[in-house]
């Protein structure tokens, strides 16, 4: 049995502990904001926090979460302005937003931890996610302008 | 304006709607007009076909607007979001013309509906430029019929009262009233007639070149927005496939007992092959049901299959690229000849000539196909994510041998799709699975099943041959090219492309040049052929905007000018009469409407130039290079930067895009359509490759199958549109052509390497001892 908190919620797990965390959020919670996209940590759209550290919900098998804290990108905000989440809409980032879920949770991270990102900093933190669709300057712009925003 | 979803919500509470039950809610929801808009224009439907709209199947019907009791409007989307925006920028249309306030405006997503709404096939880039008249008519259409019903309350003629945002007002009494209140009277109204349908003046439309913000953007950054995943049905069971993994293979045997026993594995079931070429239809395989997908994939891995792979199993791309560069060096069939490129070949003082090669590619789009089935009561109901719910239709009564009345396909938003959602092999799947498991069923395609059993990209090769004059003109263009044919997924013996393919950016280029003869050559496809954003035009653009910067070089011409000079005077061409082969395909339109406009091309090659300030000085390591390309109807000239690395690690930093797309509605998602044009032609270029070994596809994930990354994306991508109220061309796939060789004559004025085979992969490695070994002779960077 696992137990574990997501967005707050304090759950238990009793089935298969091999699941990864995507697989759960997704199935059992219907929390299916998380995204699969590679299933090999390569793309970044199922990222999450775990204890407050992004992580790619792919590879985190349900035996690694006993007592851990989860927050999925349903849970980020109470009302979703999360300042990030603003800047994400003020310019109009997503195309088909399928993996925006996961560049706003690893984007938020970021700002956490450097409240003024570099260039570099974005470049870091950023490239282990993918859009197919090529949001990529929006997406630097948008955290450029959470950053300041958050000032 | 909202976006609430037409789905089921499997929302955070848990508790799956069911999706019959929503809908029966929604539609008493409904009430007041609705509007339909068919061949013969827009008529009104009546109120037993209104109540029954989402059934029953009116003769000819298109159905765009309703007006709500409260006054709020619906507009309905009948065409798929991929990304593009065209859940915003539809009802930016009709709700402009129809006078309607933004904030009362929702989009719901249409169902599958062949008689209805018109073509629902997303792709071509085909929404606004087939649309726009119609759209624009259903919103003038309402407007006329409130404007009908205020005077009619008040007892004036209607030209007396005007719509304004909401209410329609009477200026000589000060009187106005809402919408909603209008909705009664309205809807006894007779049809305005034709007189009465005025189309706004450009001066009259509230929203003209203004940035409107996309109506899911809350959903798509809170996590709520409605993919085809996310769809939850009651007692829904989880499908994996193995397929196949040669094209055509078949299933010899499967031991599934270590599957069974995989706790939480409910079923293995047969999907059988199809004999191929099967087109829409599933490549069929052994499915794994079970209560979630974990289980699923654990008891897919727990299969052993014996295979028989059948006459593709001999497939490899390393030979095949060797069959494909021979065949271009062979006379091919005709698709364009102007004068006699032969004889002028021979006689130019100067014969250039060059070969181009593009691989396989997939479209690798975020989300992994994914498809939902119910099938009850003699009905099947599926929820997926495709580009085209009405060829899913027909192909799913075809494949389950059904009644298509019997079939209903709700469209989800799609996590991109670029031309693989089209196809409905997914969905197929779904329906049959469970239709043996009698109960909802989610196939879920993992990235490897994406990525190994996908429709590609066609392989190509391409050979230029130019002849050029003393003066440095030139006076001869002959091009082969040789590519599996998309057509050799739908029918046997497809030896290769039609010659009408080369229309996808070949053979209805825009030079000036008098002798011409462009070819289609042989290629027999060995793996599934299906078009990927923009189609023929990536390699087609990749080959011929390489191949111009080569003759600017070779005739030591500055690209930009040459390009100039290469397109030639301002023209207006009917390329059905200068030499393009029947039916000379013009995407679909009438040469009449969208004639060749070298004007166009050369304004936008001016435009992307000027604004790239082409001819700075850049720094060591750096260059830009421009290509220019007119497909779907639209002329996009870009101006790439790159920054080659040391180790050959190519960046883009900025781009200058100019474009002439006509009428452009929602110009801020035009934008974001070149910028994302541009980060996937990165891809295509610098990155990926889907290559075959033994029949099999190699790359399995993005492990293998690189494509962009934040880190190499640009920093600036300049976007220009050129002001016009022409009539629009394609947005979403246009930018990808011309990006591709400019990326690659950037890299050539950055580094003196001619890349010719893409991807560029590492063939830059060391690429600076090779510049310094040719510097005593190299013409120096451009630009």
């Amino acid at each position: 049995m696992i137990t574990l908190t997501v967005n707050g919620q304090r759950r238990t797990f009793d089935g298969d502990v091999t699941m990864p965390l995507l697989w759960y959020l997704r199935d059992e919670l219907a929390l299916t904001g998380t995204k699969y996209g590679c299933g090999v940590s390569s793309c970044g759209a199922c990222t999450v926090h775990v204890d407050g550290i992004p992580a790619r919900a792919c590879q985190r098998r349900m035996s690694t979460l006993e007592g851990k804290a989860v927050i999925t990108i349903e849970g980020l905000h109470p009302t979703g302005e999360h300042a990030t989440q603003v800047a994400w809409r003020v310019l109009d980032v997503p195309q088909c937003g399928f993996c925006q879920s996961g560049q706003i949770m690893e984007a938020v991270a970021l700002l956490k931890n450097k409240p003024n990102p570099t260039d570099a900093d974005i470049d870091a933190a950023m490239t282990g996610h993918i859009c197919r669709c090529g949001t990529y300057p929006r997406i630097r712009e948008a955290i450029k302008q959470a950053a300041g925003g958050a000032k | 304006m909202t976006s609430p979803s037409n789905n089921p919500t499997p929302s955070s509470d848990q508790s799956s709607v069911d999706p019959e039950r929503r809908r029966f809610v929604q539609l008493l929801g409904m009430g007041g007009v609705v509007l339909a808009a068919g061949p013969d224009g827009i008529r009104r439907l009546s109120d037993a076909e209104r109540l029954t709209a989402s059934f029953a199947e009116p003769w000819s019907p298109v159905a765009y607007v309703t007006l709500h009791d409260d006054g709020m409007v619906s507009i309905i989307c009948h065409r798929s979001e991929m990304g593009q925006g065209i859940r915003t920028t539809m009802p930016m249309i009709i709700a402009d013309e129809m006078e309607a306030d933004w904030a009362k405006c929702r989009v719901e997503q249409a169902d599958g509906n062949d008689k209805k709404y018109g073509s629902q096939n997303t792709d071509g880039s085909t929404s606004i430029r087939d649309f726009l008249p119609r759209y624009r008519e259903a919103g003038a259409t309402m407007r006329a019929l409130l404007e009908d019903a205020a005077a009619k309350q008040w007892n004036v003629n209607s030209a007396e009262v005007k719509a304004q945002q909401h209410t329609v007002v009477h200026a000589g009494s000060g009187r106005s009233m809402g919408f909603a209140a209008l909705v009664s009277t309205a809807r006894t109204l007779p049809m305005p007639g034709k007189d009465r349908v005025r189309i706004k003046s450009i001066a009259e439309r509230r929203w003209q070149g203004k940035k409107m913000p996309s109506v899911d953007l809350v959903p798509m950054t809170t996590g709520t927005a409605q993919y085809g995943a996310d769809v939850i049905l009651p007692g829904m069971k989880t499908a994996v496939i193995v397929r196949p993994p040669v094209w055509g293979g078949t299933v010899v045997s499967v031991d599934d007992s270590a599957a069974l026993k995989v706790p939480g594995v409910e079923r293995v079931i047969r999907i059988p092959e199809p004999s191929i070429p099967a087109g829409f239809k599933p490549l069929g395989g052994v499915a794994v049901v079970a209560k979630n997908t974990w289980a699923a994939i654990k008891g897919r891995d727990a299969l052993k299959i014996t295979w028989a792979d059948g006459p593709n199993a001999t497939y490899d791309s390393v030979a095949y690229k060797k069959s494909l560069q021979a065949s271009v060096r062979l006379p091919g069939k005709a698709g364009r000849t102007v004068g006699n490129a032969e004889t002028a070949l021979a006689r130019a003082s100067r014969r250039i000539s060059s070969e181009y090669y593009v691989p396989h590619l997939s479209h690798a789009q975020m989300e992994p196909v994914v498809s939902i089935a119910r099938v009850q009561n003699g009905t099947v109901e599926v929820w997926a994510p495709t580009q085209s719910p009405q060829d899913a239709r027909g192909t799913l009564a075809e494949y389950l041998k059904m009644d298509i009345e019997k079939i209903t396909v709700h469209v989800t938003l799609l996590g991109g799709a670029f031309g693989r959602k089209s196809k409905p092999d997914f969905l197929c799947e779904s329906a049959y699975l469970a239709r043996e498991v009698g109960a909802p069923v989610r196939v879920q395609w993992t990235r490897e099943d994406d990525m190994r059993s996908s429709y590609y990209h066609s392989v190509a090769a391409h050979r230029l041959e130019a002849g050029v004059d003393a003066s440095g003109k030139v006076t001869a263009w002959r091009h082969r090219s040789a590519y599996p044919a998309i057509a050799a997924t739908f029918a046997p013996k497809v030896a290769g492309a039609d010659a009408d393919e080369l229309t996808n950016g070949a053979s209805d280029i825009p030079y000036a040049i008098p002798n011409m003869s462009v070819e289609i050559c042989p290629a027999a496809a060995h793996a599934r052929i299906g078009w990927y954003r923009s189609v023929n035009a990536i390699h087609h653009g990749f080959a011929i905007g390489s191949f111009v910067d080569e003759l600017a070089r070779a005739t030591k011409t500055d690209p930009v000018q040459f390009l100039q000079q290469l397109i030639g005077p301002d023209r207006s061409v009917d390329l059905s009469k200068d030499g393009l082969v029947a039916p000379a395909s013009n995407y679909g339109a009438t040469w009449t409407d969208h004639p060749l406009d070298t004007a166009r091309a050369k304004r936008v090659v001016q435009l992307a130039a000027d604004k790239a300030g082409w001819g700075t000085p850049l720094p060591k390591g750096r260059g830009r290079g421009i290509a220019m390309h007119r497909s779907f109807l639209s002329y996009v000239a870009m101006v790439v930067e790159v920054e080659v690395r040391d180790d050959g690690t190519v960046l883009v930093p900025r781009a200058t895009v100019a474009v002439d797309a006509g009428f452009v509605a929602n110009p801020d998602r035009a934008r974001a359509q070149m910028e994302g044009a541009l980060v996937m032609a990165m891809s295509n270029t610098l990155y990926s490759e889907i290559t075959f070994a033994r029949g099999r596809v190699v790359q399995s994930n993005y492990r293998d199958y690189a494509v962009t990354r934040l880190r190499a994306a640009p920093h600036v991508v300049d976007v220009h549109l050129v002001e016009s109220e022409g009539l629009p061309g394609g947005i979403g796939e246009p930018g990808v052509p011309p990006a591709g060789a400019a990326i690659a004559n950037a890299i050539f004025a950055a580094t003196g390497i001619r890349v010719r085979e893409l991807p560029v992969g590492n063939q830059l490695a060391g690429w600076r001892a090779k510049a310094a070994a040719n510097d005593s002779e190299a013409d120096g960077p451009n630009a």
